[in-house]
Formats: structure tokens, sequence, C-alpha cells
């Protein structure tokens, strides 16, 4: 396989093999190409990058000649459902939506292991991040970003007790961004702080050879502090922390990345927080780049306000700026994220980045005033919370006594704050001094180094190349463990992709995990277990609560379930419907040429909507006037009767009505009785019948006696084509 | 530590400053702070930075696990795991995987332990 096709699947056994050849085609991290101001589609974007070659636009699109700016950050998403296998299928959907940085979550305990993961063993919350798993990911991403036409950068973590290890890995593996601030291991991992920052040098210098983009760990302070927003100034200085070590240790400022989170959320007047901060980081931090998260902390069950909360977060980055624009998923709240939450996430991202394009052009932050005192004072305060750092005695004093993730507004302190020991910890007591004939004979190694006078100018002379000179001196180990692999778990799946069996799902191949949105009439306990008991009627195994709402608390509860569906559906043993095949323009335009073809169209009954119909109809819209058709439109809430009056007259070949779709079924009986009329007045064989709404279909339209029906997304083409065919075969004249 | 908000008495210092002189002041702080990490750093070395010097030698992650294991046990990892093995085979004219090998023996650990110590060169 060496090119994806589009209506194929990636083939990830392919990919999974041949990896102990595999090089990757690039090192380092790639930003989007600007393209300001760029014209599309007669429409002038003033913030977007080069487009792409293959892409899915947004569902409105449509309207707009189906086009698919490329906004101009990097876009995020983060995907880890334990199976990396799975994990490789996701990355190309969201690739198509947009997203061209793949931020791949380590599974959980994995910064406390001692050393590398070889193989693909099945991870919780995350993938164990090994060779095979970040070469298998990297081959298939070539392949993506080919296929969608825009280089896709590939992240994980050095982080945890391993970050030199794994720093070589992705620097000898073409991984393109990684996290790595020694803070996070510290505060959040529990990692010994001298073996944190020690081992930190190291990767850091190790990532700056690979042009790796670093993204620090500063926002989790806002995730883990009781009220988020109280931790501005602590998370100023966790960024200048992590920033200034590691220029002093040779990364290049354009490659060093705060990781920023609007730190607030409603109810709590959020931009009033979330604003000054962001203008504070920014002017702090002008030679770095911003990578914009998502808030997570407020974060519940509900994918509404988690969206509402993203889109705003979305608005501080077009006020101010974003260079890697991240992405949570709205179910983050509720469960390790779906395919389609991903891409959701990805899509909201695009859509309000889209939508603001061009804002500072008309609207501008008021810098004096309120909000220039807020930057003033985080700044301020910031400043106050290192000279107190130094006044202890440094960084790990200042740890130990507490400083940081403290509930208090700096210089406020609550007591609460993350406390480590300097002689505790993961890792304690491992660090050792060089010695003054220290010698490692590799190159991008960082700190002392007594390297021999004859090899001065070639470090890793003395082991004849290092796997950074001389990559075929990479060892590459498949799997350790013969039964926790990805093979393993792709043969239980393998029917399903041989064979062309389908069971849903959402995470894993073969899950067969299904949500289900219901109302209950019932106050949230019975609506809860109402649910789950409807659940099991459904055969839903295993059902969960995933989320609920009150509406009112006698009047009812909104729930979503998810559950197992242990349904399989054979594709080959599967009945579609004939797909009506369009003729093209030309051949309807010469056959109504041809062969004159006059119809009659009306709204009809109690309804005033005509937007679906005009569009049909409308030469403006490329309705079907635009292919010769004779059109007289009625109007509407017109009766049946005088439409198939006016199409006596008129001697119409159709009759084209247009009804919403309402609660007592008026649709139906409009549909039926049109037909019934037409037989009444004898004309039902002379006429073509088709009825049209917003959730008209085909089908129901037939069922009802009508020729055709169609529903949302109809074009005049599809129409006019119909008729051409229809009255081709009924020999209509 | 419990503390009410002293923002306001503690700023006092900071006021007369301008907003580009608060903002050197704020990487003066951030580079005195991370000065003494940065250098504390570079003389010191770690299981995983010298597991990560085996690697970059050619060594699979499993034997980086070992020889670091090997050379923290016989107290010679301030010298360098990656030197270890490269002295250990120069010593006996032998290819770093066979150094790697004879480090895990009694013999091997011995002879280098007696290298470092200023012997046979």
């Amino acid at each position: 396989m060496d090119k994806l096709v589009k209506h194929e699947k990636l083939n990830v056994e392919e990919i999974l093999q041949g990896l102990e050849h595999y090089r990757p085609r690039r090192k380092g991290w790639t930003w989007r190409k600007p393209v300001t101001p760029q014209v599309i589609n007669g429409l002038t974007f003033k913030q977007t990058s080069e487009s792409l070659t293959a892409s899915i636009p947004l569902p409105s699109a449509k309207h707009f000649g189906h086009i698919d700016p490329q906004p101009d950050c990097v876009i995020t998403t983060e995907i880890a459902s334990g199976r990396f296998e799975d994990d490789i299928r996701r990355m190309r959907m969201a690739a198509w939506h947009g997203a061209d940085h793949i931020m791949v979550i380590r599974t959980a305990g994995q910064s406390h292991y001692d050393g590398l993961i070889e193989g693909t063993p099945e991870g919780i919350g995350g993938v164990p991040i090994t060779r095979k798993q970040v070469r298998a990911s990297r081959k298939a991403l070539d392949l993506i970003e080919d296929e969608v036409g825009r280089p896709i950068n590939f992240h994980s973590y050095v982080s945890g007790v391993a970050g030199p290890e794994i720093a070589v890995l992705f620097a000898e593996e073409g991984v393109n961004g990684a996290h790595q601030d020694p803070q996070y291991n510290v505060l959040y991992r529990n990692v010994n702080m001298h073996r944190s920052f020690v081992d930190a040098a190291v990767a850091k210098t190790l990532m700056a050879y690979a042009d790796m983009a670093q993204i620090d760990g500063a926002h989790n302070a806002n995730a883990t502090a009781r009220e988020g927003w109280k931790v501005m100034p602590e998370l100023l200085v966790q960024h200048g922390i992590n920033s200034a070590y590691s220029r002093l240790v040779g990364m290049k400022p354009e490659n060093i990345c705060l990781s920023t989170v609007p730190p607030s959320a409603a109810p709590v007047p959020a931009l009033t927080f979330d604003l000054p901060y962001a203008v504070a980081l920014r002017e702090l931090f002008r030679e770095y780049r911003m990578r914009a998260q998502m808030n997570t902390k407020y974060i519940e069950s509900d994918t509404r306000e988690a969206t509402v909360s993203h889109t705003l977060n979305l608005l501080i980055s077009r006020l101010t700026s974003a260079d890697i624009q991240s992405t949570i998923t709205p179910d983050e709240g509720r469960n390790v994220p779906w395919h389609y939450y991903n891409i959701n996430a990805v899509s909201t991202a695009k859509q309000a980045l889209l939508a603001m394009d061009g804002l500072s052009d008309m609207v501008e932050i008021k810098r004096d005033g309120v909000l220039g005192d807020r930057v003033r004072e985080l700044k301020e305060r910031a400043v106050l919370f290192m000279e107190e750092m130094l006044a202890v005695g440094g960084y790990f004093k200042a740890v130990e006594a507490g400083f940081f993730v403290d509930s208090g507004y700096y210089p406020e302190r609550n007591g609460d704050g993350i406390v480590r020991k300097s002689h505790g910890g993961i890792g304690v007591d491992t660090i050792v001094q060089r010695d003054a004939d220290y010698f490692a004979p590799v190159c991008h190694h960082y700190g002392y180094n007594n390297i021999p006078p004859q090899f001065a100018s070639n470090v890793c002379g003395p082991v004849v190349g290092c796997t950074l000179c001389d990559p075929a001196k990479i060892v590459y180990i498949d799997e350790l463990d013969a039964v926790d692999n990805a093979a393993t778990r792709m043969a239980a799946t393998r029917d399903q992709r041989e064979l062309g069996l389908i069971k849903a799902e959402v995470e894993w191949a073969g899950d067969g995990v299904v949500a289900v949105q219901m109302f209950i009439p019932a106050e949230p306990r019975t609506a809860h277990f109402s649910a789950l008991e409807l659940a099991k009627q459904m055969n839903l195994r295993d059902p969960q609560v995933i989320h609920k709402q009150v509406m009112q608390h006698a009047e009812g509860t909104y729930v979503e379930v998810k559950g197992i569906l242990d349904a399989t559906i054979d594709i080959n043993t599967l009945k579609l419907p004939p797909e009506e095949v369009v003729l093209s323009a030309d051949e309807v335009r010469k056959d109504v040429h041809d062969q004159p073809l006059r119809i009659v169209a009306a709204t009809v009954g109690n309804d005033e909507h005509s937007v679906g119909l005009r569009e049909v109809i409308d030469i403006k819209h490329g309705g079907i006037e635009g292919y010769g058709v004779e059109c007289h439109y009625l109007g509407t809430s017109v009766s049946l009767e005088k439409i198939i009056d006016a199409a006596i007259e008129l001697d119409a070949r159709a009759i084209l009505i247009s009804t919403i779709i309402t609660h007592a079924d008026i649709h139906r009986i409009n549909m039926r009785r049109l037909h019934d009329l037409c037989v009444e007045k004898g004309v039902r064989s002379r006429l073509i019948l088709i009825g049209g709404g917003t959730q008209v279909t085909h089908e129901l339209a037939v069922e009802c006696n009508l020729d055709a029906g169609f529903g949302r997304g109809t074009k005049g083409i599809h129409v006019a084509s119909f008729m051409v065919k229809n009255r081709r075969e009924r020999d209509l004249i | 530590m419990q503390r009410t908000d002293d923002f306001a008495a503690r700023r006092a210092h900071l006021t007369h400053l301008s907003e580009a002189e608060l903002e050197r002041r704020f990487w003066e702080l951030a580079q005195s702070i991370t000065q003494p990490l940065v250098d504390m750093a570079a003389k010191h070395t770690s299981p995983s930075i010298e597991r990560s010097v085996i690697l970059r030698m050619g060594f699979s992650s499993l034997e980086a696990q070992a020889i670091v294991k090997r050379v923290t046990e016989i107290g010679l990892l301030g010298k360098g795991a990656g030197h270890v093995v490269w002295r250990l085979a120069a010593a006996n004219q032998i290819e770093l995987k066979q150094a790697a090998e004879l480090l895990q023996t009694e013999a091997g650990a011995e002879q280098i332990k007696h290298v470092f110590s200023g012997g046979v060169r």
C-alpha cells in the first residue's frame, strides 16, 4: 500500500508489515503555510492557509460551493483509545476534517515506567508509547498526509522517569512534537524533582536536535486547582520556568510552545478573567508560540455545554493569537473520547476560526482601562511569586514549601498547594554526579562531557556513528508479549474486515457501543433507572447513563445512555434501496429543449414555507428553470384542488408540492390526496407527481403513491433528471 | 502556609516600573531560578540519561536496561555507561555488543573497575 484511496479503508495490517525497515521521511515540526489574503469561491479570507487536496468541509459548506478553507493555525486532536490500531483509523478521519497535529495520549502509568516499553500492549486512557506504535503511526500518517495534501505533525509526551530515552526514540522516529516540562513530572507525577530537571536537560537537547515543537505542562495547574482562574499568576511562572530552562539548554524560541488554557468558564464572567490573562501571556511571552488549549476543568457530561465553552475559548484565540489550536472532545467529561467527538471538536475549531476570520480588522482589544489594569496586575503577581521563590532558596525550596497549585490568588495562600520533598518521589537518589572523566560517546548530549581529544570533532567516533548519525543502527523490537499485542486484537475482528461484517463502534473495531438519547417524563433518579431498563429492552448490553439533565423536576429529564449492541450486519446480504442515477446537466437540457416540459409547483396546506421549493425551481439557485423547464409557481398555502386544476389548464406534465412534516401526519395525507384527486379527475396517468420537504424521503413519497420524493439537500438537477427519466419510462408526451 | 492577599502592600517596589521594565524583571527572575537547575543538570546524570546514551550507541532498549543496571551496580554510572562499554570493548579489542555481555560477568566487572582505577587503558 503506497497510497490511500478515498473509498477504501486504511489497511492497518499492511501498515504493521515491514516496520523494521521503515524510516521517517522528515524530522521536525511543520507549520501551516498562510495565504493572506486568500480568495476562495469569490470570498476573501484573511486568516487562512493553503487548502487541502482532499477534505470534508463543514456541513453548511454546501450552500457555498462546498469550500473548505483551512484556518491559519495548526489544529490539534488528541487521540487515545488504548488501541493504536484503531487510533490510526481515527487519525485519518480527523485529518480529512482538518486536523494536522495528532497528539497521542500515553497509557496511564507510563510516566512511572523506568525505561522504554516495546510492542503494542493495550493501554488504559491512552496507548503505551513504544517504537512500534510510534513507527506504525508515523508510517500511517505519511500516507494520510499524502492523501489530504498537508503535512501532519505527530506528537506525544517526553515525561516521566524515562524522558531522555523517549526523547531519543522520538528523535530517531521522526516524532514532530512533544510535551516536555520537568515541573509536570514533579507536581503531577511525583517524580523526584532533581531527577526530573536533570533528565529534562538531556531530553530537551534531543528534542532541539530533532527540531521538535515543545509544549509545556503549565495548563495542568488550571485543571487541578480548585478555582482554576486563581492560579493565573502561577501559570505565568510555570511557563516562564520551562521556557527559560529550555532556552538555556539550547532550544529555539520558535519551537517553544506555551500550553495555555482560558482558565474560567461560564457561569463566571469568563472573558473578564480569560482575556486579560491571554493578553498578559502574549505580551510576556512574545518570543514564543501559543498552543491554545480548550478548557477541560469545567466540562461535565453535557457535550453542548462543552462545545459552547470551547467556542468561547476560540474567540480568545482569535482576539489574541494562537499558533496551535488544540481541541478537547466534548465527550471528554464522560468517557475516553469517541471517534465522532474528535471530529466534532476539530470541526468546532474550524467553524469558529473561519467565522471569526478577519475579526481583528474590525474589533480591537481595549488595552487601556480595566483590561490593561488586569494585565499589569497579573504580571506583577507573577513577578512577586518568583521573587518569593528566590527568597526561600529557589525552585526546589519553593516546591517543598507548597508554592504551586495553591488555590489562593497569589500572594494569597490557602495552604493547599502540592508539596513535594526534595528527597522524595519516584526516582529519588538516582542521579549521580558526572565524574571528571565522564564520557558519553554520542551526539546531541547535554552537559559535561569529557570527550577524548582524538574525538573532539567526532564525538560518536568511538562507536563509529551513533543512531542519530546512522539510523541503520537503531534496534527495532517488534513484540515482547505473545498475547497482548495488536495482531491478537486484530485477529478477533478479522471476520468483520474480511467477510464484510459491520458492527457499530465508537472507539474500537467491533466494540458494538451505541448511544441512545431519551426524554423521560420523570424526575432524574426515576428517569435514570427507567432509561437503563428501556435500554435493556432494546437489547443493549451493559447499559450506562452517560449524561442526564433535568428539564423540570416533575416534568422530566433528558437522558443519554450507552450500551453494547451485539448485532452484526452482513453487507453481502444488506439490501440497499437503488440509488437514483442523476443524468448530466447537458443531457437534461437537451431532452427538455427537444421536448418542452411544463410543471406547476406550490407549497400545500397551511404552510408558508417556500425556501426549499424556490431553490429547486429558481434558476438563480441552480433550479429546474435552469434546465429549460417551464415552471408555474403558485405560491404558498395552496389547495391541492387548485394545483391540479392549474396543471390541467396549463397541460403541465408534473406537479411539485412542498410540505412540511407535521405531528398529525398531514404531509402523508396531502401526498396521498394529491394522488387520489388526480385519479378522480382522470389525470394521474399523464402527470408526474413529486413531493418535497426537509424530511420527505423518496421511500415515504412512493409509499403515498407519488412518483418521487425529495428531501434535504435536493438540487434542481436531481428533480429535473428524475422528471426526464420518468417521462421517458412512461412515454409521457 | 496561609496568607491573605497582601498584593497592595507587596507590590510597592514594582509600581514605578514601566511595562517593559516589569517584563524584563520577570525574565531576569526566570533566569535566576533556572540557571542553578541547568548547572545541576550539566553536572549530573541518571539511569535514563545513560540508557539514552546506550540506545544512541545502537543497543536495544532491553540491552540498555541491563547495561545501565549493571553499571550502576558496580558503581561506575558517574563515568558514563557508554564510556564503560566502550572502554571495556577497547581494552579487549572486541565489539561493543560483546563488551556489553562481558560486563555482565564477574570478570568483566572486575576488569572495567580496574581500568577506571588507573589500570590498563
